[in-house]
């Protein structure tokens, strides 16, 4: 199915797009995670939370969505 | 005509609403970029009472974004600086300035004084301490963050909801370069700003649909806003409250995985033998022209290992404790020995330089 990735904050530094669309046919988020993890290096190094269809969840849910966030925290004030 | 007319004639508001607004305590975590705009809307709603907790000083490459402070404020304390513009925007409310660090000793004592806490700090170690405090306090917590030109905004622990370790268990162990590192729109600060004070006057006001459960993101740029749902982990919670008696006892330093010690440098001050460093940025003020500094800023530390003199004392401090921490932490691990975390921001160690003398 096709997925669309938002990045957010320095994950968006790394990934150097707001968002992107992929086609993937795995079946665990952790999945999807190691895809990205090949397409970008350093992504491995950051901490950040997944969300799916505008949820956070475990990477360990199952794939369901068809929107995925990587979401960073932020800590600037 | 009423200062507050324009809130009563709103129905939503009206007498009974302003009434509420004036019987709230609200406690603003950091007069910076995020703090400036909290207190300034809440100080004109007419908060019944704010406090305000920050010790750093105003500089310069502060006004960019903290709108509450003026060339005349250089130099001063950011709480008093805030509370003195504060005091002319609304004289009918009480304001208390609270001109120190908020640590782990001193947080309960004064959460249990206010009914909202609001965090605009700038630091991981702040901000887990401050969530964990309203966890254990019982108090709602609207959280701001920014990263460059982008934002996040929440309202945790309020009526059962989750807290930001719900969302982010843990300070992340590598880097987040904060505003003064990395730059960050002034305007930014001023929106995400602006919406930490809304939830607040929501919560008061007990109006529905507040941010608790939910993380706003926002891009300045795009123009894109998302609102992500959080899921609450009671067992994350149940562990903060089970750990409380020995809160008050724990180090900032222990809440970010790094295990160094700091020192005063007043230790230092009379010693041969000693490099001190400055790992701040080149701009950020002021600057210790009394003693000989070797200025790398973090970021740059690893590439600039051939500056750092090997035989002598290295005596490491930055604005307010966090980065030269960080730097210690880097130096121990690339076995450089004999390195120092100084507990006193640049500002403090100015004035033990001028009180010695």
């Amino acid at each position: 199915m096709v997925i669309t990735i938002k990045y957010f904050g320095q994950i968006a530094e790394i990934t150097q797009l707001q968002e992107e669309s992929l086609e993937f046919s795995g079946t665990l988020i952790s999945e999807l995670l190691e895809l990205l993890y090949s397409k970008y290096n350093s992504l491995k190094l950051k901490g950040f939370q997944v969300a799916q269809n505008q949820e956070l969840v475990s990477i360990e849910t199952k794939l369901t969505g068809y929107e995925i966030a990587l979401l960073p925290p932020f800590a600037g004030g | 005509m009423s200062r507050y007319n324009r809130h009563i004639i709103l129905s939503e508001i009206g007498q009974q609403g302003q009434n509420k607004i004036s019987n709230t305590k609200v406690l603003v975590i950091g007069a910076g970029g995020l703090g400036c705009p909290i207190l300034q809307y809440l100080t004109a709603a007419g908060i019944g009472t704010i406090g305000i907790i920050d010790f750093d000083v105003v500089n310069v490459s502060n006004l960019q974004r903290q709108v509450l402070f003026g060339n005349s404020s250089l130099g001063q304390n950011k709480a008093e600086a805030a509370k003195q513009r504060l005091k002319d925007l609304n004289n009918t409310i009480s304001i208390i300035a609270y001109p120190k660090k908020l640590t782990y000793k001193n947080a309960i004592n004064l959460f249990n004084q206010y009914d909202i806490i609001v965090d605009g700090s700038d630091n991981f170690e702040t901000r887990y301490l401050v969530n964990d405090a309203c966890i254990i306090t019982n108090k709602p917590l609207v959280f701001g963050a920014i990263y460059k030109f982008e934002g996040q905004v929440s309202v945790f622990n309020y009526k059962n909801g989750p807290s930001y370790r719900c969302l982010f268990p843990n300070p992340p162990k590598g880097t987040v370069p904060n505003c003064s590192e990395i730059g960050v729109l002034g305007a930014v600060t001023g929106i995400i700003g602006a919406m930490q004070a809304n939830e607040v006057l929501k919560i008061i006001l007990e109006l529905a649909n507040t941010l608790s459960g939910k993380l706003m993101c926002y891009n300045a740029l795009t123009l894109q806003n998302s609102i992500l749902k959080i899921n609450k982990s009671e067992k994350i919670i149940q562990f903060i409250l089970k750990n409380k008696e020995n809160f008050h006892k724990k180090n900032l330093i222990f809440n970010c995985e790094v295990d160094v010690d700091s020192i005063s440098i007043e230790s230092f001050l009379s010693k041969d033998n000693v490099q001190f460093i400055d790992v701040r940025e080149i701009h950020e003020q002021p600057k210790i022209e009394e003693l000989a500094v070797t200025c790398i800023p973090l970021n740059a530390l690893k590439n600039n290992l051939d500056k750092i003199d090997a035989t002598k004392n290295k005596v490491i401090f930055c604005q307010s404790g966090t980065r030269s921490k960080r730097a210690v932490v880097i130096l121990h691990e690339l076995k450089i020995k004999k390195c120092f975390c100084i507990k006193e921001g640049a500002s403090e160690i100015k004035n033990l330089i001028h009180n010695r003398h």
